[in-house]
This record gives C-alpha cells, structure tokens and sequence, in this order.
C-alpha cells in the first residue's frame, strides 16, 4: 500500500494556494471600463519598454494592409469581429473607441481562458490516461498490468476534472464569461447588428442548451467507464475466477468505441468552437493526439516518481522504456497531424480556412512555432536512443518539455480566440496551472493510497512482472 | 590446417545452456548456425551490440540534407517561378511544400543505405556461396562451432555431449572461405 507523505501534501496545497492567488490577482486586475485599458496600455509600456504596444500598431498596419487586399483576415477570426467589421471599412484606426473596447473584451477574456486552457489540460491528461488504460485493456498487453493502479490512480482525477469544465462551460453558458463567443443570442438575431449568418446557420448544433447536454453526456460516459473499469479490476483482485477481467475486457471495448466519437465531438465543442467561424476535419484527431501524449508522459512521471520512492517492485526500466517509446512514437504522431491540419490549409490558402493560422503566426509566433520545437524535435532526438529511453532522467526531462510544449498548444488553439493579441503568460496563466497542478498532484496521490499498487489476480500479471524487452 | 568441433543440437534453449556453458569454460565459439532467430542467443554469446541503427540515423541525416540542397537549389535558387502563387523567395517560405519530399527522402536514405550496409557487413549478395557447414542447420537443427587447436580433443568431446549435443564431429580444413 502506498502511503502519501506529508510532504507531498504539503508541496500540492502549496501550489494550490500560490495557483489561487495568482489565479485571483488575474481576475482582480481586469478592467472594467476603456479608460483602465488605456491607462493599462500606457502603464504596461514603461513597464516593458512597448514590446505589446507595438504589436498592437502592427495589428492595426496589418489591417491596412489587408484591407487593401480585399481580405480583412483578423476581423473574420476574431470574437469581436463583429463589433468592430464596421470601423474596418471605414476608417480602421481612426476610431480609437472602438479599438479600445476590442482590447477591453479580450483582456476581460483572459483570466478565463487560462484558467479554461489550465482546467482543460489536466482534463484531458486524465481523460487521455483513461483513453490509454482501456487500449491496455482490450487489446490484452502483457506488459502493462503493472501500472494499471498507477493509470487507475490519475484517471482519479477525471471526475474531478468533468467537475470544473462543466461548471466553466456553464458560466459561459450563462454570460459570466464571453470565451465562447457563439454564445451570444444576438449574433443569431437577423435584426441585430451584430447578426452573423454563419454562426447562425451552425445554431442547430452550436446552441448552449444542446452543447451543455452532449458535454454531460460525455463526461457521464467517461467517468462511468472510468468507475466500473475500476470497480471491476478491484473486484478481480477478490475473485475465484476470471469473470471481472473479461467484463473489464467487453466494457473497455465498448468504451473505445464510444470514446471515439465523443471525444471528436468533445473537442469540436470546446476547442474548435472558440473559432466558430473555422472547421478543421482532423482536429478530433489532433486534440486526441495531444492528449495521449500528454496522458502517456504523465503515466511515466508517475511511475517513475513511485519506483524511486520504492513503490513499484515488478516496475523495471523494460516497462519505462515502452512507455518512453509510447512518448515518442505519439510525438511524432501529433506532429503528423499537426502538420497536416497546418500544411494542408497553408497550400491551399482559402481564406475562410487561412486565417486560423494568420492569427497563430502574427501574433503567436514564438508559442505556435515553438512548441511545434518542444513537442517534436525535443522528444524525437531525445528519445530516439533505445539506452536513453530507459534512463529515468531523459524520460523526466524529456516528459516535462513535451507537457511544457502541449499546455502551450492548447493555448494556441485557445488564446488567439479568445484573448487575440493581448495575450501573454503572466499571472492568471501560471497561477490557473499551478492550482490544477496541485489540485492534480493531491488527487492523484490520494487516490493511489487506495489499493495496492499491484493488480493481484490479473491473467497478465504474471507476464507483465516479468516483462522484458 | 584449422581443427573445429562441429556439436549439432536440436532445441534452442538447450542450445541456449549449452553456448553459456561452453563460454563458461572458456572455450572460444567460433559461429553458431541456427534455423531461425533464437532470443537472446547474441547476449549470451557475448556478441557486441550492433551500431546498424547509428548507421541508419546518420544516413537520414544525409537524405535530409539531400533533400534540402536539392529543392532549395532548384525551386528557390536556380529557377524561383512563381508557381501558384507559392512563396519561392527562401526556402523557409514555401517549405511545408517541401516537407513530405524532405521526409520521404530521409526515409529512403535511411532505409535503403542501412540495408545496404547490412548486406555488406553481413557479406551477402546474390551467387555468394553459402557457407553451410549442415543442411539441417537451415530446417530444425542447431550447429555450434568450436575452436578445438589448443585443446584436447577428447576432452571437449565428451564436455560437449554432457551440454546434450546429439552430433559432434571433428572438422580439419583449410579455412577456405
């Protein structure tokens, strides 16, 4: 049995407190009026010699510049598009007013969406471990029934997880916040001024009361899967025969297949959506591939941390170096994706497509293409060595970049609609994923104090004690 | 003239405890001629690791390079047309184009050179003479091989049929291949 030290509470509650404070301090220093902005926006250029400022003059020179072109790419991306389409044609920076309430939304915007992107990445850490702990399942691995409590212990975290979304999904749905900017009723009214017929046409299935019931039908899903898989491998532990481990078997299957679809879906609604106006055909794909990286690096971390502490016996470096190939092989695979979504629309260059990643390369630069750095040259000249996948301290200091790199590649499919150029990662971000951090850590390792950490009567156990490769 | 001791076996694993106890002796393998790979027989033979897959990564190196001099010389350097209305002003402009080519070609030279190289090291080509010392070697029997020029033969022999070789036989030759 594993008890969890003191320590470690300690250090998680820590972070939980430091995480809320700063959490806090994001939402304390929003403005509230334009005037704040513009004093922000003076202040924050002594402050950091204008570095933000002047990508705001560049925005603006852009708009001119395309605007001659014919094509105001920004404006159609963007959630205040709308709002502020009608100064573009006219007079596009003439209007300082207008302007200013454009950056006004988005820094209203933005101690939400960090702490939607913190809450969503450690979702899907826990839902991408769930995701990998039925593959285990249904396909029968020899190897892996030793970590089955460890990947048991983190998919702890998924009720937890569906917990905050759904509440933050019903701010949104309740106009606390503005992140989702279909939301707003009045883009669906031809009266309105702000009427858009895309959104419009898409309201059948973007509308919040249909969207908050595919999210509770999701989330049920995963966690009942999560709860009888779990209940049922415990039950196998007790067991004369091998009848557990089979419905184990069956409803893992089951859950595959279910988790195929809703997780596609999942990631249209609550990632794609802050871009209404964009569709991409494998983005279910994409998010599902950066979530088993992430899922398979938290795995290792986790056991690596368990093992150092003596926990795991029949653990050996066989076992770290599958789940470092699994690191490594799921890199490349998200980076296949992302270069396809990426490559396929950068060749094509249809505007009503292009300007997802005109805003990403304008205003994200550093982040889009450094991450695409951490999350596949890193782990691939890393991890390409057989010796070094089995030397604990590449696996950590690999797994952390590629975590690094994932946050920030949520971020990139978060921000730029929600925040657009007024990003940055300062305190709300940090803050939002220290809580989760530690809100992650505590519950994670509590829910690992609750069964041995060895299956007992698994039919694979046996094999996986002694898997070697 | 060289003297070997050819010792047939017919099951792997006893192979297997046959080969640690022949090195436990300090008798020296010469080779060990088997129908199908055997796990692990390499470690226990004490074979040095193969550095194949160190070959192969630099070979992929070289086909990326390839691939990158190749496209950059002919799509932005020698000819840059405007073709599309793709960017051909450097080559980081219009290289996702270029990635799938990049790609395939670090493949491919990693690939086929790292065959290649197989084929060399291992000394195979086609009308090469195979060196089988037993045709049953290739169906269901296991031949190990054994210096014998310093030890008494008679010794060995009878070490050998206690590993459980079925076969053992003196070779005298003149090391021809």
């Amino acid at each position: 049995m594993y008890t969890l030290p003191s320590k470690l509470k300690l250090f998680a509650i820590i972070f939980m407190v430091v995480g809320a404070l700063g959490m806090l301090a994001g939402f304390l220093s929003v403005p509230s009026t334009t005037a704040e902005v513009k004093e922000m926006m003076a202040a924050h250029d002594d402050g950091h010699g204008g570095g933000h400022d002047a990508s705001y003059s560049d925005h603006n020179g852009d708009h001119t510049a395309k605007d001659g072109h014919g094509i105001d790419q920004n404006a159609i991306s963007s959630p205040e598009a709308h709002d502020s389409k009608n100064t573009h044609g006219e007079d596009a920076h003439g209007d300082e007013e207008a302007h200013l309430t454009h950056v006004l939304h988005q820094l209203q915007n933005r101690p939400w969406s960090a702490l939607y992107v913190a809450s969503f990445f450690f979702f899907m850490i826990a839902l991408g471990t769930l995701a990998f702990y039925a593959i285990q399942h249904a396909a029968q691995a020899g190897w892996s029934p030793v970590l089955f409590r460890v990947m048991e212990g983190i998919t702890a975290y998924l009720p937890w997880a569906s917990v905050i979304i759904i509440i933050l999904l019903l701010l949104s749905v309740f106009h606390v916040n503005h992140i989702f900017h279909w939301m707003d009723g009045e883009l669906l009214n031809p009266e309105s001024p702000k009427y858009d017929k895309l959104i419009a046409g898409k309201s059948s299935w973007l509308n919040p009361t249909w969207f908050i019931i595919r999210a509770v039908i999701y989330l049920l899903g995963f966690n009942l899967y999560r709860h009888f898989s779990r209940k049922w491998t415990l039950n196998q532990d007790d067991a004369e025969d091998n009848r557990w481990f089979k419905k184990n078997f069956k409803l893992a299957a089951g859950f595959l297949v279910f988790f195929i679809y809703t997780e596609s879906m999942m990631s249209w609604d609550w990632i794609m959506s802050f871009d209404p106006h964009w569709f991409s055909t494998l983005f279910g794909w994409y998010v599902f591939a950066g979530m088993m990286v992430c899922a398979i690096t938290v795995i290792a971390l986790v056991t690596i941390v368990l093992k150092s502490q003596g926990y795991l016996e029949f653990v050996n470096d066989s076992h770290i170096h599958d789940l470092a190939k699994f690191m490594f092989g799921f890199s490349i695979f998200w980076t296949y994706l992302w270069f396809s979504q990426f490559m396929l629309i950068w060749y094509a260059n249809i505007p009503e497509e292009v300007t997802y990643f005109v805003t990403r390369i304008e205003d994200y630069n550093l982040p889009f293409f450094g991450m695409v750095a951490m999350n596949f040259i890193f782990p691939v000249l890393l991890l390409m060595n057989s010796d070094y996948k089995r030397i604990n301290w590449f696996v950590v200091m690999t797994g952390i970049v590629i975590l690094l790199g994932h946050y920030i590649d949520v971020f990139n499919m978060v921000m730029p609609a929600t925040v657009g150029t007024s990003w940055f990662i300062g305190l709300p971000e940090i803050g939002a994923m220290l809580f989760f951090f530690g809100l992650f850590v505590l519950v994670v390792f509590t829910a690992l104090t609750k069964a041995p950490l060895l299956a007992k009567r698994n039919p694979f156990i046996k094999e996986s004690k002694h898997f070697h490769y | 003239m060289a003297k070997h001791i050819h010792a047939i076996y017919s099951d792997d694993d006893i192979l297997m405890q046959a080969v640690k106890q022949v090195r436990a002796e300090r008798y020296h393998i010469e080779e060990v001629y088997t129908p199908f790979p055997v796990h692990g027989l390499d470690k226990v033979m004490g074979l040095a690791p193969t550095r194949i897959a160190i070959c192969s990564f630099l070979y992929g190196l070289v086909g990326l390079s390839v691939a990158i001099t190749m496209m950059n010389f002919i799509m932005i350097e020698d000819w840059p047309q405007d073709i599309g209305g793709k960017p051909s002003f450097s080559y980081i402009e219009n290289m996702p184009a270029f990635v799938p080519i990049m790609f395939e070609l670090t493949v491919f030279f990693a690939a086929h050179l790292m065959v290649i190289t197989f084929y060399m090291r291992s000394k195979l080509w086609p009308f090469k003479k195979a060196e089988n010392p037993d045709v049953r070697t290739t169906d269901d029997h296991f031949l190990m091989a054994i210096d014998a020029g310093h030890h008494d033969v008679d010794k060995l022999s009878q070490f050998l049929y206690d590993t459980g070789a079925l076969e053992i036989s003196l070779i005298e030759n003149d090391d021809d291949h």
